[in-house]
């Protein structure tokens, strides 16, 4: 027998996949905008934060309401818990590329530091990510949330080269082009910060399907 | 649509007050669950509402309870046409000892209705196929409705109810006797009817209420304490003795 508790989940799903929808699309559209030097790109990303912000309380408000009037229990009672933790990191996710479209608007008026080669790069890896942790999120598939987790180390070892490049290069050697470079510090900590996001929605999903904690216990995987 | 309002309704047996001071409006196409505990006057109000409570001897009431907008507290007020149009359900199933086609057709013979048979065949079959019962019942007509499970004797008299085409359905705890499975199917066909009626269900199972229902009144001696969104009273209710009643500190 279907459930009218089923109907309503169904409903959550659909939301919180929307939610993960507005956070691909920020971060696609903040690294588009600083490759390309596209100023209303990089606005439109900011203007569409108030929308997730709306976005998020409906989804919380939604959860409340589910657990109060149904008391769930098991995988009813973790698809909700987890529902609301993934819906917090998209919020984070999207909050952070309105970061990133702040400092390339900052950017863009100034002349380019250098190619953007490795940034790009990182970008890729945070948007499969999250990318990668929606399916599993909506698969409720766990192969998929341990291939976002395997991901993470790749990130933080692409964020390392590039810090240190800017380092070196753009802030030791020449003064002159450190308030640039620490710009592109910063998106790329921002970058590294999603795929940390990301990375907790995978654990949360792990959970989710198969209640067991792998958070800050990967060996468990 | 406003379907039931009462307004400053009072209602005692004999010396105690039963009901004081109630307000509190009924919306068509939603469920709205009283809850409150034993003896604070939950059946009592929804008994108002058909004017059930006429049958207790030394009962009072004062105030105004409109169905439709028309006071049936009033003395000109039609029995008969007010019960076809506002019917309940009891706690115990309780069917006529008599077949299942008689049970549902019972209700048109009642009200002097002289109808050919092709028409109470329809009459049965859409009663029962509103109550997700026909599946069941279809080649079952003739069989005597007591040897029915008690699931199905509870839909069999929700299904002579829609029957005689109500457009308020009062349940006063209508799931009591069953186990949780039947229950959740009970609860599933108040979800299918709500869209044609007006559902008024009394319980003292507060999950049931936050489950079922879209508004929901919170009673307690005979006061009716908070009443609004079903959502709203069961995350954040205004009035203490309500959110000290659902989370199980009251008494």
């Amino acid at each position: 027998m279907e459930r009218h508790f089923d109907l309503e989940l169904q409903e959550l799903r659909k939301d919180i996949l929307k939610m993960g929808a507005f956070a691909e699309e920020a971060i696609h559209k903040s690294v588009e905008a600083l490759k390309s030097r596209e100023k209303p790109l990089a606005e439109s990303v900011i203007d569409n934060d108030a929308i997730v912000d709306k976005l998020e309380l409906e989804i919380d408000e939604k959860c409340v309401d589910l657990i109060a009037r149904y008391q769930p229990m098991a995988k009813d009672l973790r698809f909700i818990t987890t529902g609301m933790k993934v819906n917090g990191e998209l919020e984070r996710i999207v909050d952070i590329a309105v970061d990133i479209a702040q400092r390339t608007l900052e950017l863009i008026d100034k002349p380019l530091l250098k190619p953007l080669v490795d940034i790009p790069r990182l970008a890729a890896v945070a948007q499969k990510m999250v990318k990668t942790a929606i399916d599993a999120f909506v698969k409720g598939d766990i192969e998929l949330a341990k291939e976002v987790m395997l991901s993470d180390p790749e990130a933080d070892r692409l964020r390392d080269a590039i810090q240190e490049e800017l380092v070196e290069e753009y802030m030791v050697k020449d003064g002159s082009t450190a308030p640039r470079a620490v710009q592109l510090l910063l998106i790329t900590r921002f970058l590294e910060r999603i795929c940390d996001h990301a990375t907790n929605i995978a654990e949360d999903i792990i959970y989710m399907v198969q209640a067991e904690v792998v958070k800050h216990h990967h060996e468990r995987l | 649509m406003i379907k039931i309002a009462a307004k400053k309704l009072n209602l005692w047996y004999s010396d105690f007050q039963a009901l004081k001071d109630v307000n509190c409006v009924f919306t068509a196409n939603r469920i709205t669950a009283i809850i409150g505990p034993s003896g604070c006057g939950k059946s009592t109000l929804l008994r108002v509402f058909n004017r059930m409570n006429d049958l207790i001897e030394g009962v009072r009431a004062q105030g105004e309870v409109l169905v439709d907008g028309a006071d049936i507290l009033k003395p000109e007020a039609d029995l008969v046409k007010l019960r076809k149009k506002v019917g309940m359900v009891f706690q115990r199933p309780n069917p006529f000892p008599l077949s299942v086609y008689e049970n549902i057709v019972f209700g048109e013979k009642v009200h002097g209705e002289n109808l050919k048979r092709e028409l109470l065949d329809e009459i049965v079959e859409k009663s029962l196929k509103d109550v997700l019962l026909w599946d069941e019942l279809k080649d079952k007509l003739n069989k005597p409705a007591m040897r029915l499970s008690l699931e199905q004797k509870q839909r069999l008299c929700i299904a002579r109810l829609l029957a005689v085409k109500p457009d308020v359905l009062l349940m006063d705890e209508p799931c009591s006797t069953l186990d949780p499975q039947a229950t959740a199917r009970v609860e599933e066909l108040m979800r299918e009817l709500k869209s044609h009626y007006t559902i008024i269900i009394v319980t003292h199972n507060m999950q049931q209420a936050a489950r079922v229902s879209d508004d929901t009144g919170f009673m307690l001696l005979g006061e009716l304490i908070e009443f609004g969104k079903t959502q709203e009273l069961f995350t954040a209710p205004k009035e203490k003795r309500t959110e000290d009643y659902i989370t199980g500190r009251y008494g």
